[in-house]
Formats: C-alpha cells, structure tokens, sequence
C-alpha cells in the first residue's frame, strides 16, 4: 500500500514496546494496519516487524511519515533472552538503526506495577516516550481503577487510556505524536545512589548527551552483556574503569530494581485502587482449575490436539485438491497454449510444478497458524506449557514444543514455523531438528504402497488388521525416533541463553478476528516469499535431472519408437509410457539413481529405487509417481497397478522377488528417517536463518536412514 | 510470632508468604522484574498436575516457575 512518504515534512522513528501479553502487537497493529513489513534483526533470529503510517498534526497541517517498530515484549531492558536483547540493543545503543525517537510504552492496566517498571527504566534513558494503559476496561470490570492524570504527573510522560481491541484512545496517541513528545525532564530514580558516581560522570563526559541511567547501560554492556559495540577508545577506557572501581553489575542492578518497585508501589498506592481479594476470584481463576486439572486438563488438551491434527489432516486436504487441481488445469492449458519445446517444458514441469508445491502448503500453514493464534491470544498456551514442562523437560524440549511436534504428523513446514511460539532458542532449535522425524502426511501413500506389497492383507489376528498395525507402528518409530534426537540434541547443542521457565500466566482473552488473519497473513507471506524461492530453485533443478539426458541418448528412444515395427506392435498410448519410462532411465536423475547404487545396495535397494530416491526430493509422495513411470513398461497388461507390477517385479541378478519383505521394512525406515523433503530444508533455513541446520538435518537424518535400513535388511534377508 | 522461613517451593496450594530473600543472584533479578522483590506477598497458587512446575501469585498476576526455581527464592510463612 502507498502511503505518500513523500508527502511528509519530517518523519519519526516509534518503538512500540512492553510486556508479553500487554496486547502490544494488536496496538502496533492498530496503528499501522496491513502497512507491515517482516524481516530479521541483524545478527539474531528475533522476527522484525515494522510498519508505517502517515499522520498530520490538525493545528499546523504538518503532515509526518512514522516508522513503527514492534519491539519483542519483554520485562526489562536487562536481556536475558534473545528478545530481549534485541530491546536493550535497540533502546540502549542510541546508534543503532532502529533506536528511537520516540517510545509507546504499552501497559496491561491489569498489571500496572510490571508495566510501569519497564516504562520508568525508559523513562530514565530520557527517550521521549508516551505511556499507554491498555485493556483499561477489563481492567476497570475487575475493580481497577487508574487516576491517569495523577500517573502522568508522578511520571514526567503523557499517559493514555487506551483498548487496542476496541481502537479506544489510537486517535489520542496520533495526536500526541503529531503534535510532539518530549524527553523526560526528570529521573525516575538516581542511578547514581546504586553505582559509583565519579564513575557515572567520567563516563557521561564521552557520552555527553545521554542521561546518567543511559550512561550506566553503556557501562553494563561493557561489564559483560556487550550486546552493542562503542568506539574503541571509550571501549578501552570504561573497561579500565570497571577494573579500578571494582565494578560489579548485579548487585547493583538488583539494588536500583528494588529501589525502582519501592518507587512504584508509592506511585501506585496515590494512583490506583485495587480490590485484591476480589481479583482473584475472577473467571480466569475458575477456568484455569480445569484447564490445568489433573484429568480434564490433558483430556482436553488432547482434545485440541485432536481437532488441529484433524483440520490440517483433513480440512486442508480439500483446498489442496483445490489448489492441485488449479495448477493441473494451468499447465494443461500452458501445454496448449504455448509452443512446444524446451522452454514450455521448463515453464510447466520445472516452474509450475514448483509453484503448485509451495502453493499447495498455503492452506496447512494457514490453518495452522490459525490454531497456534488463538491458542496463544486467549492465553491457553501458557496453560498447556504449566501442564505439558514435566513431561518434556527430560528431552531438552519445552511444553510448547507438543503443537509443533504433533503437528509434524500433518506436515513438517507448517509446524516448523510454528517453533516460533517457543521463545528459549535451544529449546527451538531442537524442536526444528526434530519435528521433520514425525511420520507426516506424504510418507502415508508411500508406507501405504510397501505395506500392501509387503504384507499380506489376509494376514489378521482376530481383531486386528497387519497392515494396519504395520502402519501404526511406522507412526510410532517416527514419534519415538523424533523424541531420541532431542534428547541427544539436548546434549550437543550448546547455548549462552539460560534455560528458564518463569512465565506469566495470563488471564484468558477471547481472540480478535483480525490478529488471527494478520498472522495467517504474515506466515503465509513468509512461507511463500522467503521459503518459495528455495523450493522452486530446486524443483528446477530436479526438473532438469529427471527430463534431460547426455546428449544423443533420447534420440535413439524417440528413434526406436517411431520405427514403423514399433508402431504396429503398440497402441499410441502404450509407447508413449515406455518412452517415458526409457527417457527417466537415461536421464541424469537414472544416471544418478544408478551412480548411487553401489551405495545403496547393502540396503536392498536397485537403482529404480535409486531415482525414486531423488525424485522424492521435490515431496516424498513421488515416489509412487517416479516407481509408477519406472515400471510401466515392464508388463503389457496396462490394467495392472503399480502395485501389482511390483509385486512381480524380479531381481534380475537374483531371479527371485524384488520386492522382498527386507526390502520393503528397509524401504519405508528410509522414507520414515531420512530428510527427503525440499519444503522443509528451505523453511528450516528460513526460520533459522543459517544453512549450518538444514545441512546437519540433512545429515543426522540421512545418517540414523541408513544405518536403521542397513540393520533392518541385513537381519531380514 | 517467630519467623517460619522456608523456600517457596515448600508452601502448599493457598498458603502465603513474604519473599525474604534470594539464593542466587541472576535469578533473583529476573524474580524481581516480575515483580517478586523483597517484602511483596507471594502465594502459592497451584502444583501441576505432574507435580511440577507450580504456578503462584504475586503482585496481582498469576506466575508459573519450575521448583527448582522456587527453591531459590526464601519466603517468611504467614499462613
């Protein structure tokens, strides 16, 4: 959307920032609408969201271009995780980029003591600043009430009511905007009471803008938390400083946070009249005793669970029909249409099939991400990590991490994304590596297949159906496979990030329409723009590999099928298959599939199963397709299926059965290990922003693949 | 009365206590930005149904915290 920057006189930088669950996203987004842009903070794997606006001062007709930045929430500027790092480099470091001008502090007024800790150390880096209280009305339903002129008085900073919900009080803080915040005039407390003050001063002389608490932040930063760089010079000097002075950050920053809430409650106890008794009796309360009770809570759990599993299972399946069908239609239509010839074949079969296997994703991550929104904004979330800490605590994983994981049986991309409610990095980092272990949907037509090659179906004992049970346990070694990694993940990865789970639980919202969207929205954009490129760039690739072959060879086919002998002897359609399957033996894919099989043998597999291998890439369901093109031509009877043909199908070194049982147990642990999926390794990266973790995914998978086949086979022959 | 001061993962469901004191530094600073500082009531609130992590109150809002995390915080028993 055009906004008209260049109408704009001035423009302004606007940090939005508070507490988790202070409802300061659906602020941001209350103040910039769909103008957001998504990207990364340099250097960390902390989501940037930013957005901008267009505002005019009513009085003087000035008009200002503001650009928004939805810092993560935090408590304090003190970083203790990567989020939060992100606010103290962004609010202490006044070189920074996206250091602001101004800052929207955004207080839950249910909370307001946490709410006005973080305002009061901003405050105090004297960074003009607007406090607003947001969900005033709950707020004033659960017997709060906030004399909010007295607070701006004790505060030193203009302080609005406000309900982001609602759209109560935005038209206030554009007001104030437009018409001018000022620093803050006064300090909230003197740091220099809790830190050496001729140190204060000595530093404040390099830095001779910045307020006295300011001047402290920079010293901490060199004292240890070095989050942002200064100038070499001043960098040598403080160090030298923190030596003499025997310096030491943590007493002193829990002496100023004490001195700090002592300061608060005062303010508190003139401005805000709180009935604690009854508060505690709200409903909020009474759910959570169900919710977090020892029998319903799980079995409701499991229920959500249950139903998000089902919808990205099942409900998705018919706008990715639909989707399928689309590009069915398109690349029919292209084949019409355009010109026959290489760069037809490129555009439908490399470029279109590309996008239809991005496109197709859309509505699983939708859905999704739909669940995971209201899950998060009605505050169950909370309430599922307090039930779920326990019992993933031993596998290094955190209770939050049982959505993502559950929803890899569904589809690895969308519950990758989906990491990122899990805040602690380690925790999703191993929640990434993991997930893609889950047995999602495009192994089932390919278990399906084997297990009816393999298993007899007459094969049942009493109740129970042996396929169905095989396939059972295939979700099993999957589920039990993902868990053993992230207990061996737990030990090898190595982090400066503390593990902690000191977690507000908030009270229960009822979810707004328009942030569950803007967030299907936002993932869906990401999903397509940032992870889409990658997987089109190697659906070309597998294209050209399965299509072309070293010069000279699809001649001779094309030859030896028009040759009037040929011709007589099959129907048009018959040498069409054949030619088909003669041309994938002959392309780089066959020479590869062929090239590998020295390497695959000790699992029982041929150089068919080879090509298959590599065609999975693009989605392992390709298999089917890649094995039905294969065998085509080795039995006249077209009527036969896949399966069938490869029920027949003979070993010609051997001249017993192909697919063996060994062969198809070692087939499907390959398909339930092995990371054949060039969706999830393009989101993978995007999400973690490195090539270093899809590449050890690609390994460590590959690695338990083959060695599980190799075993399987070796044992079962 | 004489002080009772036990580790807050020590107190059962609805028992109060005054926060006295912290076992470790860095912890103890993130405790008090939640607002957890010395002399604020803290009440225990509920266990998980696994037996951990509890969940208590404190200046007006819900907490959860691993007992391992409790036990770092020491609390004057009042009732």
């Amino acid at each position: 959307m055009k906004i008209g920057r260049e109408q704009a006189q001035k423009s302004l930088k606007v940090a939005v920032l508070g507490n988790p669950n202070s409802g300061k996203s659906t602020l941001f987004n209350a103040l910039t609408g769909l103008n957001q842009q998504t990207g990364n903070y340099p250097g960390v794997t902390v989501e940037k969201h930013s957005g901008d606006a267009l505002i005019e001062n009513e009085k003087t007709n000035e008009k200002i271009y503001i650009t928004y930045l939805d810092l993560p929430g935090t408590y304090s500027i003190y970083p203790k995780t990567l989020d939060e790092e992100v606010c103290f480099k962004v609010m202490c470091d006044e070189t920074n980029e996206d250091h602001p001008d101004v800052a929207i502090i955004v207080a839950d007024a249910s909370n307001i003591r946490r709410s006005l800790f973080l305002a009061t150390q901003i405050i105090d880096l004297r960074i003009p600043c607007i406090f607003v209280m947001n969900m005033m009305d709950i707020a004033r339903v659960r017997g709060v009430q906030i004399d909010t002129e007295e607070l701006s008085k004790f505060l030193g900073v203009p302080v609005v009511a406000a309900n982001a919900r609602k759209r109560h009080g935005i038209d206030n803080i554009k007001k104030l905007l437009a018409e001018g915040v000022e620093a803050p005039k006064k300090d909230f407390i003197d740091i220099k009471h809790f830190a050496p003050a001729v140190f204060i001063d000595n530093v404040q002389k390099m830095f001779p803008k910045q307020s006295p608490y300011a001047v402290f932040q920079i010293i901490n930063n060199e004292a240890g938390i070095e989050h942002f760089e200064i100038l070499p010079t001043q960098k040598i000097d403080i160090k030298k400083q923190i030596k003499a002075t025997g310096f030491e950050k943590h007493p002193i920053q829990s002496q100023e946070t004490i001195a700090r809430y002592k300061a608060i409650n005062e303010i508190v106890k003139e401005t805000v009249k709180i009935d604690e008794e009854e508060k505690r009796k709200s409903l909020s309360s009474r759910i959570d005793s169900v919710l977090t009770h020892k029998f319903w809570g799980y079995l409701i759990f499991l229920g959500v669970l249950f139903v998000i599993f089902q919808s990205i299972f099942l409900i998705a399946k018919y706008p990715m029909d639909g989707i399928e069908f689309f590009f069915v239609k398109l690349s029919e239509l292209g084949k019409d249409v355009l010109p026959k010839g290489e760069f037809a074949d490129l555009l439908i079969n490399g470029v279109l099939a590309g996008l239809s296997g991005v496109v197709v994703f859309v509505p699983q991550i939708a859905l999704l991400f739909a669940f995971i929104a209201i899950l998060e904004d009605t505050g169950y979330m909370a309430r599922v990590s307090f039930i779920m800490d326990r019992l993933m605590r031993p596998l290094g994983l955190n209770g939050r991490s049982v959505i993502p994981l559950m929803s890899g049986m569904a589809c690895a991309v969308p519950a990758i994304m989906g990491a990122r409610t899990i805040s602690n990095w380690k925790e999703r980092i191993t929640t990434i590596m993991v997930t893609p272990l889950m047995s999602c949907s495009a192994r089932l037509p390919v278990y399906t297949l084997l297990i009816s090659l393999v298993i007899p179906s007459t094969h049942n004992y009493g109740f129970f159906n042996m396929q169905g049970l095989v396939l059972m346990a295939m979700y099993l070694i999957g589920f039990l496979a993902a868990l053993t990694a992230a207990f061996v993940m737990k030990a090898l990865i190595k982090t400066r990030e503390k593990t902690h789970f000191i977690m507000e639980m908030p009270l229960y919202h009822i979810p707004k329409a328009s942030t569950i969207l803007l967030t299907i929205y936002q993932k869906a954009r990401i999903f397509l723009f940032d992870a889409g490129k990658v997987i089109i760039a190697i659906s070309v690739i597998l294209w050209v590999m399965a299509s072309h072959a070293p010069a000279g060879k699809y001649p001779v086919i094309e030859k030896a099928y028009s040759s009037a002998d040929s011709v007589k002897k099959y129907t048009p359609k018959q040498i069409e298959t054949r030619m088909a399957s003669e041309k994938l033996k002959e392309s780089y894919a066959g020479i590869a599939g062929k090239w590998i099989e020295p390497v695959i043998k000790p699992l029982g597999f041929d150089w068919k199963i080879g090509i298959a291998l590599i065609t999975s890439f693009a989605a392992r369901e390709a298999f089917v397709g890649t094995m039905a093109t294969l065998y085509s031509a080795d039995n006249e009877d077209n009527s036969q299926s896949i399966r069938e043909k490869m029920a027949v199908a003979v070993n010609p070194s051997t001249g017993k059965l192909e697919y063996t049982a060994a062969v198809g147990f070692s087939l499907m642990l390959f398909y339930a290990f092995a990371m054949q999926c060039m969706s999830t390794l393009a989101v993978v990266y995007r999400e973690t922003k490195s090539i270093k973790w899809p590449i050890i995914q690609f390994l460590y998978m590959g690695a338990m693949a083959y060695l599980a086949s190799l075993i399987v086979y070796t044992l079962a022959k | 009365m004489a002080k009772e001061i036990v580790t807050l993962d020590k107190l059962k469901p609805g028992e109060v206590g005054i926060v006295m004191s912290f076992n470790d530094e860095e912890n103890a600073l993130k405790f008090m930005e939640m607002g957890c500082t010395p002399g604020q009531k803290i009440k225990m609130d509920s266990i998980a149904p696994l037996g951990d992590p509890i969940a208590v109150i404190v200046s007006g809002y819900k907490l959860s915290m691993r007992k391992t995390e409790a036990a770092l915080i020491n609390v004057d028993r009042i009732k």
